[in-house]
């Protein structure tokens, strides 16, 4: 719905001046600032990712799943957070080099996640047959272990450059102007409708540049395993000599990504002249932001289950249509959804601007995917040969579903209102654009007093934050490490 | 338990028939094997049997009550199968105990229970594992106690045993039949592999292209196929053209013994691998002569290629593992039982 909105506009408002609105030098600073951005990010993020999990799964690292929620937990720091912390401690991050790195240190998850799972599940009688065949550590892994994380790799990296496509807060810190940053003041300073819009279909091109880069390097290769046999034990590299340095690099780059704002965060608390507790405040920001986040999950959810469904048991044209649509709808940044439902709602359902139902709905449209995503492979672990053979042991639909069913997708359920409820708590943007005027959750809290550099009073808000995002963060870690293990 | 038939059973997906015209009778307490190649709709039938599917035409009966052809089908919940799927499909969530009560009322649990525990030879402390803790075999053994529990009117295995590994699966497959019988089931047990099919069933019903094209016993079966093709898929066969002079069938392998059917002149005979009787050629040797060109040892017995003399026809002979002639040797050959004639 948002796509077809940019695309009608860009159509009304006629070629001549869309053309004057897009070709502007600033156009062109803009667009080589988000295109290195994303590239700079996502190369980075893939290497790191993929370095931290080589080390946690594939070497007698010590203490390799203390490592493992370590390193999935900088998803519980929103970017916004960890640039914060990077800025009120030196300037030297403004630009790109200090951008690249605060967001890679923020979304180097992404690709550490699903490149770890892998790893885990990968049979290792892929590898020895590699060595037998003479093949050294450095050629098996290029040849053979790198070809099957391919898709895994892809996948994450894919996530991290929407993510960077759709960064707002953190870019906004670092002063790195980028296309959603750019948008957001185009809006906020002119209510420049027309010129924002315009700026948003060129992001929606950028998105979609990276969606069909992703399905086009994907390829039509298969990674399934065959034959039969539960596999083995993946092989462990013993590292000798290299664990001390194995581990300081681990070391670092937690301390980096998770030590670098717990302490400017601290910090501010302690010694910020603006420093202050005004729990009534904090405590109704908190439940707005935990009422918003689970009414956003359980609406998002609503949503999901009936997409999910088609699109595992009855699968067809219509419904794979439905479900990639979602997808195209996680590439949208949040802007450019909430912008669409800002004109939509002031030209068509007066009413509901500036409603809640209008940032719940927004929040639908952006976390569908992920939702779909984590239900579809629920569903898939309650195959309906186990639903025939309930039913031939004289249980109906209704008792199925409640023995069955749903059993066996409460984990993948619980998954999905994690992902949903994270991703709500902290969602900047479209809250920013859609939330009724004097709403404060702590995201929008943390961002006006930061932004107003009052550091010592966000303070507190982005720690209630993250201890809100701890809990849905640790589920989620455990849940990668169980599906492999199954 | 009750008796089971099939009756004109046909179904088709997207224009192709799967099933056609199907019939099938099993008797009361009595284990029906289903064999035939992946693809001849072995495994439709069954779902149309558990209720999973409706056929396009035809009648199934459990005993006297019409479950499918007249009016309305009845549902599967409600009609009493138990159903064993390929790899048991237990639910992952429950234990052993759970599983096995699943189909049960509550008071009636835990007498039947240790009974079915002790059915399948599983001790009770199995009833608090999960499945994943089982083997593949002691799985399928939990499917199917999961299947009696209920004390259902029929009981279908699809592929039972297929996911098991060679050691397992005959083993697996002989405590299963043996629980069948305890429990006095009638079933239907669909299957690829013929010494499956043959060595566990009362019956066995040959399937090709949506027909039963044979029932019989497992020894009318083997003994007397009716056709050539079913005669290859249940065992070892050499398929010999042959001129029929009364009893006697010129071939090949000489002049072979048949039993009479009333035809003559040219017709194909069907002698099994052991039929087949080998004596180290001599000076004196009169017979058929054969060169031995492979063997294939398997410790208590061989099966060896023979090329035929003078034809180089090609024929397999299945004799006592420590009895094998050296490859390359010279073999007299000659039929031992009767050999089996088809008319074309």
């Amino acid at each position: 719905m948002p796509l077809g909105f940019v695309v009608v506009y860009s159509v009304i408002i006629g070629p001549s001046e869309a053309w004057d609105l897009l070709v502007r030098p600033r156009v062109g600073e803009l667009l080589s600032n988000t295109v290195r951005l994303v590239v700079g990010g996502v190369i980075a993020s893939a290497v790191l990712g993929t370095a931290c999990a080589w080390l946690v799964e594939r070497t007698d690292v010590p203490l390799p799943r203390l490592w493992h929620v370590l390193l999935a937990a900088p998803l519980a720091v929103p970017a916004f957070v960890n640039s914060f912390g990077w800025i009120s401690l030196t300037h030297a991050v403004e630009g790109f080099a200090g951008a690249v790195m605060v967001v890679t240190l923020s979304y180097f998850p992404l690709v550490y996640l699903p490149v770890a799972a892998t790893l885990r599940g990968l049979d290792p009688a892929l590898e020895e047959a590699s060595y037998s065949l003479g093949f050294g550590a450095v050629s098996t892994f290029a040849r053979v272990v790198l070809p099957q994380l391919r898709p895994a790799l892809l996948g994450g990296s894919l996530l991290v450059g929407l993510h960077l496509l759709a960064e707002f807060g953190a870019l906004q810190m670092l002063r790195f102007p980028t296309f959603t940053t750019a948008i957001y003041d185009q809006y906020r300073s002119s209510f420049n409708g027309q010129a924002a819009n315009m700026l948003a279909s060129v992001l929606v091109l950028c998105c979609l540049v990276l969606l069909v880069g992703e399905l086009r390097l994907r390829g039509q290769q298969r990674y399934a395993r065959l034959g039969r046999g539960t596999p083995r034990v993946a092989l462990q590299r013993t590292l000798g000599g290299w664990t001390l340095p194995s581990l300081g690099a681990l070391a670092l780059v937690v301390g980096l990504a998770l030590g670098v704002p717990a302490y400017s965060l601290v910090r501010w608390l302690v010694i910020g002249s603006s420093t202050e507790f005004p729990l009534d405040e904090l405590t109704s920001a908190a439940t707005t932001s935990i009422g918003l986040a689970a009414a956003g999950a359980a609406l998002t959810m609503g949503f999901a289950l009936p997409i999910a469904w088609l699109a595992v048991r009855h699968r067809g044209p219509l419904s794979s249509v439905l479900e990639r649509s979602t997808y195209v709808a996680n590439a949208l940044p949040g802007i450019v959804v909430a912008l669409a439902l800002v004109t939509v709602s002031i030209k068509v359902v007066q009413p509901l601007y500036q409603t809640y139902v209008l940032l719940l709905a927004a929040y639908a449209v952006l976390f569908l995917p992920r939702a779909v995503v984590s239900l579809r492979a629920a569903l898939e672990q309650a195959p309906p040969l186990l639903e025939d053979v309930s039913r031939s042991l004289g249980q109906s639909g209704l008792a199925t579903a409640r023995r069955v069913t749903l059993p066996l997708m409460l984990p993948g359920v619980g998954a999905g209102v994690a992902l949903v409820f994270l991703a709500v708590v902290t969602e900047l943007t479209a809250t920013l654009l859609l939330a009724p005027i004097g709403t404060s959750t702590l995201a929008t809290e943390f961002w006006s007093n930061s932004y107003a550099v009052k550091y010592g009073a966000a303070a507190p808000y982005a720690i209630l934050m993250v201890a809100i995002s701890i809990p849905a963060t640790f589920l989620l870690s455990r849940q990668t490490r169980r599906t492999v293990e199954r | 338990m009750s008796s089971l038939s099939v009756q004109g059973v046909s179904k088709g997906f997207a224009g192709t028939a799967v099933l056609d015209g199907l019939d099938l009778t099993v008797p009361q307490q009595s284990i029906t094997a289903i064999l035939g190649p992946s693809g001849c709709g072995k495994t439709t039938l069954l779902r149309i049997i558990a209720g999973f599917l409706e056929p396009d035409s035809g009648t199934v009966r459990f005993g006297e009550r019409v479950v499918v052809g007249d009016g309305r089908p009845v549902p599967a919940q409600q009609r009493r199968v138990g159903y064993v799927p390929q790899e048991g499909a237990l639910f992952p969530h429950l234990t052993v105990a759970a599983n096995i009560t699943f189909g049960l009322r509550r008071n009636r649990r835990q007498a039947r229970l240790s009974e079915m525990l002790e059915l399948i030879e599983l001790p009770a402390r199995a009833g608090e594992m999960y499945p994943h803790e089982l083997s593949g075999g002691q799985q399928q053994r939990v499917a199917l106690a999961r299947a009696l529990a209920p004390e259902p009117a029929v009981v279908l295995l699809d592929e039972p045993f297929s996911s098991l590994d060679a050691a397992l699966r005959e083993g697996t497959g002989r405590s299963v039949v043996r629980a069948l019988r305890t429990a006095g089931a009638t079933a239907v047990l669909v299957t690829h592999d013929q010494s499956e099919a043959l060595s566990l069933a009362d019956q066995v019903g040959v399937m090709r292209d949506g027909r039963l094209i044979q029932v019989g016993t497992p020894t009318e079966l083997y003994g007397f196929p009716v056709d050539p093709e079913v005669a290859e898929f249940v065992g070892g066969a050499a398929l010999l053209s042959a001129t029929l002079e009364g009893t006697v069938a010129h071939c090949s392998l000489g002049d072979v013994a048949v039993s009479a059917n009333g035809a003559s002149g040219q017709v194909q005979i069907l002698v099994r691998p052991e039929q087949i009787v080998l004596q180290p050629w001599r000076a004196a040797s009169t017979g058929i002569g054969a060169e031995v060109a492979e063997v294939s040892f398997y410790g208590h017995d061989a099966a060896v290629h023979l090329d035929l003399e003078p034809s180089g026809t090609r024929v397999v002979a299945r004799v006592t593992g420590s009895e094998a002639p050296p490859v390359g040797s010279r073999v007299e050959v000659s039929v031992s039982s009767l050999a089996r004639v088809f008319t074309p």
